[in-house]
């Protein structure tokens, strides 16, 4: 489920012109309906957490990488590297947007089920238990100030699972390359405000009701080969 | 956040030492006794006087700036969050080396130049959210007079174009963040930027004329995502031209904004 962006250059044979196709991105349906998470999240919250603040985040992505292919046919490195931050906000909103609407299920099709077999094995031998974990989990995204992301990551190279926190829309990847997101719960007030207002550690305990443990393990099953 | 004064002596017994029961309330300068044992018939009391932040009421009813800002998104930005800040301050300053300082050297000093300590948080959000509320008054927006409206013309050449600049910045922001119209001493002029997360001009040393809260905790009960239809409810409906007038005119005792006009009869 990793997304790559694509910047492809296809050279026209002796060199004379430079075509480039750019890769732009779409808002990945949701595989449930709005209303499917509740009473966890409320559907009023995953339609505008999908439609609007995903999409824009989509939306933006496109204009900043039109942006970027124009900077580097230009030789513009100033401007190429003035487009950093655009590109890291809002590619990183859609690439954790896009893992997140994985990690929810409704209940109806297995959403808070735990974990069995790998992954269940590796959480209590690297937390103690699946209550240790959520704790950890739970407590990681309340301390959060500001904005931000709490993960259930994987160290690939030193083979243990780690809770581990991103602010705003900074994706895994920022915190180690060798980290592979198996969970991520987005702490951003617009993912909960709505409904929990402030009180996020309630929004945090109630989210594991739908959270997809089923896609967490073939994740971690697949990575760990 | 005014430091209230209440009169709580706190003294059980005669010539028993006993426990102090510290009960701290966030809104008062606490007496607490220490008490000794001693020979001497009578008692005598000690008092350390320990004083922490309370949670400044904003100038105006929680419902006063409908329908731009809900009775709901005060009572619950203004009880809640504002309020949460205030008691982790005091939390902090039990143990903390800023204790008595003022709000405003405890933002500069635990900014630590940009490497904040962990005072730094809610220092800086307590002061921000009172600059925030008294930012704001009901009837507010529409058009600055006299003296405002010339320095923000003098600085952005148009009031439209100071309008569009603020707007700009707060709609620039990345994740939660300020936008502010503050005074830089060095230059002597206005100026717009947006900030993140705490941070406000006290921390590079300017002056702050408007602050604008941009958490989305503070529109999103209101406006869901539409962030520019809150960003332009304030400046037409909720900014408090009257205190940002008074701010600069405190803020001309700091920096010298020219030649006063004295009308020669």
């Amino acid at each position: 489920m990793a997304l790559r962006s694509v910047v492809s250059r296809k050279t026209l044979a002796p060199a004379l012109r430079h075509y480039r196709s750019l890769t732009t991105f779409t808002l990945p349906d949701l595989p449930y309906d709005y209303g499917a998470l509740e009473p966890a999240i409320s559907g009023e919250i995953m339609r505008l957490h999908h439609q609007k603040h995903h999409q824009t985040y989509v939306t933006n992505y496109n204009k900043a990488l039109e942006q970027l292919d124009a900077a580097v046919s230009k030789g513009d490195v100033r401007g190429v590297v003035q487009l950093q931050s655009a590109l890291k906000f809002n590619g990183g909103g859609h690439v954790n947007h896009s893992i997140f609407w994985q990690n929810l299920k409704p209940v109806s099709e297995g959403g808070g089920e735990p974990p069995h077999g790998a992954l269940g094995w590796a959480i209590d031998k690297d937390f103690g238990s699946l209550e240790a974990l959520v704790k950890k989990i739970n407590s990681e995204g309340a301390a959060l100030q500001g904005s931000g992301w709490v993960w259930l990551a994987l160290d690939n190279e030193q083979k243990i699972l780690k809770v581990e926190t991103t602010p705003n829309q900074d994706p895994l990847v920022t915190k180690g390359t060798s980290l592979v997101p198996l969970l991520g719960i987005d702490v951003w007030e617009h993912a909960y405000y709505l409904q929990y207002k402030n009180v996020r550690p309630d929004y945090l305990t109630n989210i594991w009701k739908v959270i997809n443990w089923k896609y967490a393990s073939e994740v971690y099953e697949k990575e760990s080969a | 956040m005014v430091l209230q004064l209440v009169m709580a002596p706190n003294w059980c017994g005669c010539g028993v030492a006993s426990a102090n029961s510290t009960k701290i309330s966030t809104n008062a300068f606490k007496m607490s006794s220490n008490r000794f044992s001693f020979s001497k018939p009578y008692p005598r009391r000690a008092y350390r006087v320990t004083a922490y932040y309370g949670l400044t009421t904003p100038p105006y009813e929680l419902d006063a700036l409908e329908p731009y800002m809900s009775k709901r998104t005060v009572e619950i930005h203004w009880g809640k969050h504002h309020n949460e800040h205030v008691e982790k301050l005091n939390k902090h300053l039990k143990t903390s080396a800023f204790y008595g300082h003022t709000l405003e050297e405890m933002v500069k000093a635990t900014y630590n130049n940009g490497s904040p300590l962990v005072e730094f948080n809610d220092a800086s959000l307590v002061w921000s959210h009172d600059f925030f509320w008294e930012s704001m008054q009901p009837n507010g927006g529409s058009l600055p007079r006299g003296g405002v409206l010339d320095q923000i013309e003098k600085d952005f050449g148009t009031f439209t174009n100071f309008k569009d600049e603020f707007t700009f910045a707060a709609l620039s922001l990345f994740g939660p963040g300020w936008v502010w119209l503050y005074l830089k001493k060095n230059g002597r002029k206005l100026a717009v930027a947006p900030t993140q997360n705490a941070i406000s001009p006290l921390v590079w040393g300017d002056i702050p004329i408007i602050g604008l809260d941009m958490w989305e905790h503070a529109y999103y009960l209101d406006y869901k995502d539409d962030r520019s239809a809150y960003v332009n409810n304030f400046l037409d409906h909720l900014v408090s031209w009257h205190s940002v007038m008074v701010r600069m005119m405190r803020a001309e005792a700091f920096v010298n904004l020219g030649e006063p006009k004295i009308p020669v009869a």
